[in-house]
């Protein structure tokens, strides 16, 4: 592993910010500070993306206004010879757990549950952190922010498995399951936190850190 | 010290995750640039990477069409059987509304992978074969980068795994040409993405065009 030295010294590592500089995020090209355009990858620059917390919130919001149907709606019909019956997505999991398979819902209240509500508060710390200083070390806030980027897709796995078991599972009148409406809903809560997530503008983890570390010379540097 | 001299961008490279700038150092073929101060990887050339990736889009893009219109699971109950392909799970979202749904999800796990295969093709294969860039290769590689979370067949393939143990114990479950297929593309998306290194990419097409 090799790393960028620009000076030897880890805390004399300078932003681009403070050198009077922009970095296209995209290509990670560097351009004078008054550049709008990269124009190496054509992407928009800006040295910090000021409405960047306004559109977290925003998606966030929305997200979370989404989450809330999502588990009250029914998330899986199954229709089988004697009944019918609509699951909610923690019903379904309490449901499984009763017949015999509690590794399975463990999963299913994980991936479904646990992991959208941690990342809805995530968010909304990192958010917090960064207009204030904060306890919680620069580069944890920055590990906490790649995972919540790395976990957001994989929320998406319960809308595939939905649709993988309703498309699978057609036979007549043996059984049948078909989606219900609060996968619509758990689809768009998931976008909208990754979008909310995509907004975050993770370069000010760091200006705050910087500002901090004016004062009393850099502590949590690693 | 570089604070002292004037500061020349064409020389630098910065972090897009965190900010902190650094004079460019290319490093050698195999190895990797890491960001000093937050881990994130800048710049990792490998040799022979460019032939690789093409060879890998062309085999994800020919599995992608294939394992969408095969059969890819198939189940039966009680003399009664039924087979589905990609395509078909993803349209299952089809009364009302939830036809909105059918849409994103055959485009997170089809056509966006499709369209990022065909997109990296584009841009390689000129720079690969020295030529010059293709027309709006620029264009088109911000465009896949850009795409990139929204690519989701790796996370429909295990979303395959929960739905078989969910489904089991309904009925048997039979394996078609298709699921085989898209396992084999899985792990040769993830070995493309790992291939790729953005910085050389936005590099070569910097260079020719001036």
């Amino acid at each position: 592993m090799v790393c960028m030295e620009l000076s030897g010294q880890n805390a004399d590592i300078k932003s681009a910010k403070d050198l009077g500089l922009v970095t296209c995020r995209r290509c990670s090209r560097v351009w004078p500070i008054e550049t709008e355009v990269c124009a190496r990858c054509g992407h928009a620059v800006q040295s910090r993306d000021i409405t960047s917390l306004q559109r977290v919130w925003a998606f966030w919001v929305l997200g979370f206004m989404c989450y809330i149907p999502a588990n009250m709606f029914p998330m899986l019909q199954t229709r089988t010879l004697l009944q019918v019956q609509e699951d909610t997505i923690i019903g379904g999991a309490v449901e499984l757990f009763h017949y015999g398979s509690p590794g399975v819902a463990a999963i299913i209240l994980i991936a479904s549950v646990v992991i959208p509500v941690a990342k809805f508060m995530a968010i909304a710390f990192l958010a917090i952190s960064v207009t204030r200083p904060s306890k919680v070390s620069p580069h944890q806030r920055t590990v906490l922010y790649e995972v919540v980027e790395y976990i957001g897709r994989w929320s998406m796995i319960d809308i595939f498995v939905v649709a993988i078991m309703a498309s699978l599972v057609q036979l007549n009148t043996l059984a049948a399951i078909n989606p219900g409406s609060a996968s619509l809903f758990f689809a768009l809560s998931v976008i909208f936190t990754m979008l909310s997530a995509q907004a975050f503008d993770s370069r000010m983890i760091w200006d705050v850190q910087a500002e901090a570390t004016d004062h009393h010379a850099g502590e949590t540097e690693t | 010290m570089t604070t002292q001299t004037p500061l020349d961008p064409d020389t630098l490279i910065g972090c897009p995750q965190c900010d902190a700038t650094y004079t460019l150092a290319a490093p050698k073929s195999g190895e990797t640039a890491h960001c000093a101060r937050c881990g994130y990887r800048l710049i990792a050339p490998r040799k022979k990477a460019g032939m690789q990736i093409i060879m890998l889009s062309l085999t994800i893009a020919v599995l992608v069409i294939a394992a969408s219109v095969f059969p890819f699971l198939t189940i039966s109950a009680a003399g009664r059987s039924n087979s589905v392909s990609i395509l078909q799970a993803a349209l299952v979202f089809s009364d009302g509304i939830l036809v909105v749904l059918a849409l994103a999800t055959a485009a997170l796990i089809i056509f966006i992978p499709l369209l990022r295969v065909l997109l990296s093709l584009y841009v390689l294969t000129p720079v690969v074969f020295d030529r010059p860039p293709a027309r709006g290769a620029v264009k088109a590689f911000r465009l896949s980068e850009a795409l990139r979370p929204w690519s989701m067949a790796e996370i429909f393939a295990i979303g395959c795994a929960v739905a078989l143990v969910k489904v089991t114990d309904l009925a048997d479950v039979q394996f078609g040409p298709a699921f085989w297929m898209f396992t084999i593309l899985v792990f040769l998306v993830v070995l493309q993405d790992t291939f790729l290194c953005r910085w050389s990419v936005w590099n070569s097409l910097d260079k020719t065009q001036t």
